[in-house]
């Protein structure tokens, strides 16, 4: 340890720290724009100039490392006009139209230049002017506002994993831009806003909107995957309007993904249902809530009486919060059945019957970080679980071997060390191999490489992906994901698919022994359905059949935010409050229970779905249903020690002995990132991005060629009954004979399951 | 003594006189009555009245939506809402002064970097109903484009002081 003095103050401090990570530690400020706490160390800015003892000139605080009796002033004569003179410097291109800027405000050079600046410029000449670069839907540019601290190139560099931004020219000339004028891809790219100190990058949605004083921050609780990350909403006028991180080491730190920072548009969308609607003689009409409830109640109970309990069943979001999916638990059980999932993208429950507990991440979310080998089966990572995908990068980063069993072989910007890219049918073949491997048995190529690569290291994980638990042989997978990882001494987990992916095993969202599971109700039309903030034609495995399914019901009652789809097959919709609107918890994948308030008041007649079902508990004369606040039901729903309800562990693994492939083409249906969830649907800017394209047919050559097609022509693609034409697509990290066709956007939404058999023909 | 004093002064109508003596002094003085509203009293270029919204001479509104003012203003009488323009440029969608809730303090024009709003010389102004001191944009518009010329002049003669 070192002692070392700054501005008069003792501080003892680990060797190798920096005076200004000493001096913010010990809460004293010293002005900064290029260093950032997450990022490499650029000191191209030199605001952080101070005064240290015994050195000749005033010395970059975030580029000095400490030394023993080291004495640093920081507000000194020479600090302060070392700073004084910096400012001057970068105010001398920095334009003066603080009054349009967007980041006017909460700018951190208009801040210091309050302290530093002087009340008249000594520049005279000319201000050089920079052209501002279109770089996609999300971000908005000034550049002539531009520093050149450099920290959104270093956060492409190190964080997000890809360059896209960076620095040509020199001197005067020198300016920020993206290679030969392309947009932002990444989907981490919204961090680099929060980043910018000044106005140069700024969000285009939130453009002109508001002032950073306007706004009442609220915290809450991101709705979208399974991290959890922290949200600060903003919001006026009871409307959200931004969304901002909230630091979080343990889960987000300060990023977010964009999916995270700007779905808060689908809040505001024209399609909100703000009024209950009831179908009466096949015309829609809005109607008051007692109204609509009596007729939910009324139909419910005809159902019931006429064709017996187990007809009504009940199809959640995963995305609703532990105290909907809880009432709805309570709901389907005091009917008398236990007909509840949240599981609809699910196909293979026949491992619901091993299962010991809710499956989670097998550990903390900043444990991944720290991996030394890792397994992921099954995963579109940096769409599923952009901040996720961001940990293990680091991991890589630091040394640690990423292994991926994955139908679909996107790049993970980052080095994976062995990959087996397989049909979705031969991803239960290739781990199989990796487990005989491991056992002892000599296999060669990849699946070989892979055991070898795992067995490396201390730390190790194997983790289950989305694709894999929407797999039709999941439980096969799951069986042998665990007997990998207990031959490993590994951890093993699961990649939360949505916010409560967790919390709604914990809240009973799913079936006991009598109920049905999702697959069952649509494989067994009910007579009724009570749909909790699903789309459910977008969010199950099998639309065409969810369609069916819905279609032939005597009675469906959609609880959604929004007018959908529901309006064909739907009877009564009940608007109902989105996150921002309604108190809730969510429980992380990491098995993180956390709450949250509103932010602000439900939009129109929308009232939170907890009260909603809390009600119609009361008209269907059920007991137990007099709960006053939301934290009643938490306190009901998640009593007790939780991370003992978490389980991934099956009671007897036994998998399936490998069964051969079956023939023609298998479709890869993953769901894209911008459409994985009905609010993000909504949100106007992410859907004008690349990633929200419409949905194309992809293949790789082999298999166009043999299907007699080329890139870009229009293909039908059919399953089942359902068809839809889509254009043709190359890839050739696709697998033979996979047609890679996204789920969960309506281009698609009449297909059939996700991972299944596929034909494509050529149109015309 | 006092007895007889206010007996006499009493009976000879001693005030009365007094009074009509004033009266008589400041009949034969000069008037500083004002016949408003055909004669007015001079006022300085500084005179905080009525508010108006400026325009550019091409026609252009002068407001750039910074919310500078909103933000000054003490009573919370000024209310913004704004978005960006087809153009591209920053403008206000909603401009809204509540006249009822405003103490005419000048705060807004001071804080206001492109004299986007001023405070006019208008003070007669009045309105029969509670709502009718809510100016809107367009209103404060209008009270700009009708005095325009007198803005300018009041601005160009305070210029140098500010």
């Amino acid at each position: 340890m070192l002692n070392i003095e700054i501005d008069g103050k003792q501080l003892t401090v680990e060797p190798g720290t920096t005076i200004i990570d000493a001096a913010d530690a010990a809460g004293i400020y010293i002005p900064r724009f290029c260093y950032h706490k997450k990022l490499s160390v650029a000191a191209n800015c030199r605001m952080c100039l101070v005064q240290v003892e015994k050195a000749p000139k005033p010395m970059p605080a975030c580029a000095t490392p400490v030394t023993d009796g080291m004495k640093v002033m920081t507000r000194s004569e020479t600090a302060l006009k070392a700073q004084k003179a910096v400012m001057e410097f970068l105010l001398i291109n920095h334009p003066l139209d603080c009054p349009i800027c967007d980041q006017g405000g909460e700018c951190q050079l208009q801040d210091l230049a309050v302290g530093y600046g002087m009340g008249n410029s000594r520049y005279a000449e000319e201000k050089r002017v920079v052209l501002n670069k279109n770089i996609g839907p999300l971000i908005s540019t000034d550049m002539t506002r531009c520093i050149h601290c450099t920290r959104c190139v270093r956060f492409g560099q190190e964080i997000a994993g890809i360059m896209e931004m960076g620095q040509i020219g020199r001197g005067e000339h020198s300016e920020i831009t993206t290679f030969i004028e392309s947009s932002i891809g990444s989907e981490l790219s919204g961090n680099i806003i929060d980043l910018c100190p000044v106005g140069a990058l700024t969000s285009k949605p939130f453009r002109y909107s508001a002032r950073g004083w306007e706004l009442t921050t609220r915290p809450s609780i991101s709705p979208h995957d399974g991290l959890g990350a922290n949200l600060a909403v903003e919001t006026k006028n009871n409307s959200v309007f931004r969304v901002l991180p909230r630091d979080n080491e343990e889960i987000n730190e300060c990023w977010l993904s964009d999916k995270d920072r700007f779905a808060y548009e689908g809040l505001n969308s024209p399609e909100r249902l703000q009024r209950p609607m009831v179908k009466r003689y096949g015309e829609w009409r809005e109607c008051d809530w007692p109204e609509a409830l009596e007729a939910v109640a009324g139909g419910l109970k005809r159902v019931r009486s006429e064709n017996g309990d187990a007809q009504i069943g009940a199809l959640a979001s995963p995305h609703a919060t532990v105290e909907e999916l809880y009432l709805l638990h309570k709901l389907m059980h005091g009917i008398g059945n236990g007909n509840v999932d949240h599981r609809l993208r699910q196909s293979d429950f026949s491992a619901d019957a091993n299962l010991q507990g809710a499956p989670w991440l097998g550990m903390a979310i900043a444990e991944v970080e720290k991996l030394d080998s890792v397994l992921v089966v099954g995963s579109t990572l940096r769409a599923d679980h952009p901040l996720l995908a961001h940990r293990l990068r680091q991991a890589v980063k630091r040394g640690a071997q990423l292994n991926l069993i994955n139908p679909v072989d996107d790049d993970l910007l980052c080095d994976v060390a062995n990959k087996a890219i397989v049909a979705p049918d031969a991803m239960v073949q290739t781990l199989d191999q990796v487990r005989r491997a491991l056992a002892g048995e000599s296999v060669a190529g990849m699946a070989g490489s892979i055991a070898a690569s795992l067995r490396q290291g201390e730390r190790k994980a194997v983790l289950l992906g989305n694709l894999a638990q929407h797999h039709p042989r999941y439980a096969d997978l799951h069986a042998m994901a665990q007997q990998v990882a207990e031959l490993l001494g590994a951890k093993f987990g699961f990649l939360g698919e949505a916010a409560n992916s967790v919390g709604a095993y914990l809240a009973g969202a799913v079936p006991d022994e009598a109920g049905m599971n999702a697959a069952q109700m649509l494989e067994e039309p009910r007579r009724a359905y009570i749909l909790l903030g699903t789309e459910a034609e977008l969010d199950s495995y099998n639309p065409a059949k969810t369609l069916a399914a819905l279609q032939s019901a005597q009675l469906v009652v959609a609880l959604s935010p929004y007018k959908h789809h529901a309006l064909d097959y739907a009877h009564v919709l009940l608007p109902v409050a989105p996150f921002s609107e309604t108190s809730g918890t969510f429980v992380s994948t990491e098995g993180r229970a956390q709450s949250f308030s509103a932010a602000v008041k439900p939009l129109g007649e929308t009232r939170p779905a907890w009260k909603v079902l809390r009600v119609l508990g009361n008209l269907m004369e059920l007991p137990g249903f007099d709960y006053e606040s939301s934290e009643q039901v938490r306190a009901e729903a998640l009593h007790g020690d939780l991370s003992a309800k978490l389980n991934n562990r099956l009671k007897a693994p036994v998998a399936k002995p490998v069964g051969a492939a079956a023939g023609g083409l298998q479709r890869i249906g993953e769901v894209p990132i911008y459409h994985a969830d009905s609010i993000v649907r909504r949100a106007a800017a992410l859907q004008k991005t690349a990633a929200a394209g419409v949905p194309t047919a992809a293949m790789n050559g082999e298999t166009l060629d043999r299907a007699g097609v080329v890139e870009g022509m229009d293909v039908i693609v059919c399953q089942g009954a359902g068809s839809v034409v889509l254009k043709a697509a190359r890839d050739d990290r696709l697998p033979h004979d996979c047609v890679r066709v996204p789920a969960g956007h309506p281009a698609t939404a009449m297909l059939g399951g996700m991972l299944d058999e596929i034909v494509v023909e050529r149109a015309g | 003594m006092n007895k007889i004093k206010s007996f006499f002064s009493t009976f000879l109508l001693i005030e009365l006189l007094k009074g009509m003596a004033l009266t008589g002094r400041y009949m034969f003085a000069r008037k500083i009555t004002v016949q408003f509203p055909e004669e007015r009293t001079p006022m300085s270029p500084r005179f905080r009245g009525l508010h108006a919204q400026r325009r550019y001479p091409n026609g252009e509104e002068r407001c750039i939506a910074c919310k500078l003012c909103e933000a000054a203003c003490p009573a919370l009488a000024i209310t913004i809402e704004s978005a960006q323009r087809e153009d591209g440029t920053r403008r206000t969608t909603r401009y809204d002064i509540d006249l009822t809730k405003c103490i005419f303090c000048g705060y807004c024009e001071e804080a206001c970097p492109v004299d986007a709003i001023v405070e006019t010389r208008v003070f007669d102004y009045h309105g029969e109903k509670r709502g009718d001191l809510y100016y809107t944009k367009d209103m404060l518009l209008a009270v700009g484009d009708k005095h325009e010329a007198q803005i300018a002049r009041d601005r160009a003669a305070d210029a140098k002081y500010r």
